[in-house]
């Protein structure tokens, strides 16, 4: 009896959290639904929740107005080289620190720990400086390379692969193996979820990209999905429907991939936070 | 016999150390790629925001580099708009860091349980982190709209007049919190979420054979079995915190009267808009120590209690 008291308050609590949670994001899917006048007038009633006009021409002339499959390309594929670049550079970074015996990988270890703590916000004006150095601005380098390497992967890869035992690995290298393929043909293979944690943990950080690409692309052919998007915004006149198309489109395919890969998202948050 | 030990010792030691030169040599090339990146996109970046403090020169003439020593620190020190910026930083932190982290762990306790829409709950709180802040801050800034936005209408509904929002000075930089808390809390409930499981079922059995209540469980087991986990939400939170960029970028420019402007955004304008490299560099530098501090500090003050 008390029990079902207790289901029931769970209840109650979390359908009103939920609420306060999913409204915002449920008003901009309904939203872009809506023809522009029909938002406004459905503002002050449930009906702004509802979608009782359906209609894509929100969507049909955000796309005219703006390149907005371009900017999801383009976000597409600077993101996915970033991430899968990444992942190769970075577990054979975290292997060596995990597995092999060095002078000196002590040291790069704890570097790279220590390294994490660099803000991004404080290295932002000679990033772009070095980066401008190299004529990488307005090219993809400039959005790319910068960011393949990353300290917190090679963490998160390096504390996978100490798990790994060695005999596994020495047994390997007696069959003459050498260290390259052993990696890519054992460990590789064992270590699929930690590869798959780390590309969607990295996939959405820079999928919200904002602040650099700003700085280091000029025209509209580089630019994301995230200026995109903001540039809309500011660009007159002001649609809100036309607004809440772009932001949705924004939104969906981020959401599919979570969906598709929420285990090993959430994975990733959770083993940082209890490692930490 | 002897020396047939010795040889094969000795032997043994040279395939030994021969393997052992080997390993050197894998171990430098594997990290070697990573390293030299590192090195060039962050290490070398960091070293120059050092060096940079020290100077003066425009962003976009970088040969016409000068040593003025201390003058961008002195003049930091008796700027305003910079001990304003930093006031704000420290406000948004100091309020969002125990109001996010409160709202996860309620959450988390909200869906730590065997409801069957549990996992639908779960999505529900975590659907903004993975919304990106651009589309949340532009979703927002229409929701705080001061004559047609959707949040005055519900106040309406309870008889609150309109407010103004983003456009007042005294409320712009809480509507930025509680738009933050509203994203970010999903992410930390996840962190608590596997914190709560990890902790022993016999643990709520025993103590309630023993006649503890529900409340007298959360006091007594569930709290502190949270410690590690919440200096950890604690530390995270706060680092991302203080780097508050992108809502106020967006949703205020800083404004009104400065009431948004943060450090993060104060590098930014000094450095890409009005071109103050140097000055740039110095804030940097400033807001380095403080996440340093920051980080350092959780972690020792969290530890002593």
């Amino acid at each position: 009896m008390r029990n079902t008291r207790t289901k029931l308050l769970l209840y109650v609590l979390n359908f009103i959290m939920s609420l306060l949670f999913i409204i915002p994001l449920l008003w901009m899917i309904v939203s872009s639904l809506k023809p522009e006048n029909q938002i406004f007038a459905d503002l002050s009633s449930l009906k702004s929740l509802l979608p009782l006009h359906i209609t894509l021409d929100n969507y049909r002339s955000a796309f005219e107005r703006i390149p907005m499959l371009k900017y999801l390309f383009n976000s597409i594929f600077y993101v996915s080289v970033i991430c899968i670049s990444g992942l190769g550079v970075n577990s054979i970074c975290g292997y060596a620190l995990a597995k092999l015996r060095f002078r000196g990988s002590e040291f790069i270890l704890v570097s790279i720990i220590a390294l994490m703590i660099v803000p991004f916000e404080s290295i932002l004006m000679p990033l772009y400086l070095v980066v401008n150095a190299l004529h990488w601005v307005n090219t993809w380098f400039a959005l790319i390379v910068p960011f393949i390497a990353n300290c917190f992967s090679i963490f998160m890869f390096r504390q996978f692969f100490m798990d790994i035992p060695n005999e596994i690995l020495e047994s390997a290298s007696i069959d003459g193996s050498g260290p390259l393929k052993t990696f890519a043909s054992i460990v590789v293979p064992l270590s699929g979820p930690v590869f798959a944690t780390v590309f969607i943990l990295d996939f959405i950080s820079h999928w919200g990209d904002f602040m650099w690409p700003i700085l280091v692309t000029t025209g509209e052919s580089l630019r994301n999905i995230q200026l995109g998007i903001q540039t809309f915004f500011t660009l007159p006149p002001i649609f809100y429907g036309q607004i809440m198309a772009t932001l949705t489109f924004t939104t969906v395919p981020i959401i599919v991939l979570f969906l598709l890969l929420q285990k090993y998202y959430v994975q990733g948050i959770t083993s940082a936070g209890i490692k930490g | 016999m002897q020396t047939a030990m010795n040889a094969h010792k000795r032997e043994h030691i040279s395939t030994f150390s021969r393997q052992r030169r080997r390993e050197t040599l894998v171990g430098y090339s594997f990290v070697t790629p990573a390293v030299l990146l590192l090195i060039f996109f962050l290490v070398l970046p960091f070293l120059l925001a050092v060096v940079f403090g020290f100077t003066k020169f425009n962003l976009l003439r970088p040969d016409k580099i000068h040593f003025t020593g201390f003058d961008n620190y002195k003049l930091l020190f008796t700027d305003g708009l910079f001990y304003k910026s930093l006031w704000n930083t420290l406000y948004f932190t100091i309020i969002v860091v125990p109001v996010q982290s409160g709202v996860a762990l309620m959450l988390a306790l909200l869906v730590n349980n065997s409801l069957k829409l549990r996992n639908v709950f779960r999505i529900a709180y975590f659907s903004p982190v993975v919304t990106s802040m651009t589309v949340i801050a532009i979703l927002w800034i229409s929701l705080y709209n001061p004559n047609e936005g959707l949040i005055n209408s519900a106040l309406h509904f309870f008889g609150i007049s309109n407010q103004p929002f983003l456009r007042s000075s005294s409320q712009a930089m809480n509507s930025i919190i509680f738009m933050s808390v509203w994203q970010a809390a999903g992410y930390q409930m996840m962190i608590f979420l596997a914190g709560l499981q990890g902790i022993s079922k016999d643990l709520y059995e025993a103590s309630s054979i023993d006649g503890a209540n529900k409340l007298q469980q959360l006091r007594y087991i569930t709290i502190p079995s949270l410690y590690n986990v919440t200096v950890f939400v604690l530390t995270i939170t706060t680092i991302q915190a203080v780097k508050l960029f992108v809502q106020p970028y967006i949703m205020t420019n800083g404004g009104p009267e400065n009431s948004t402007r943060t450090l993060a955004l104060l590098i930014y304008q000094q450095g890409f808009q009005f071109r103050n490299a140097g000055y740039a560099s110095a804030i940097s530098v400033i807001f380095f120590l403080i996440v340093v501090l920051i980080s350092f500090s959780m972690k020792k003050f969290l530890r002593d209690k």
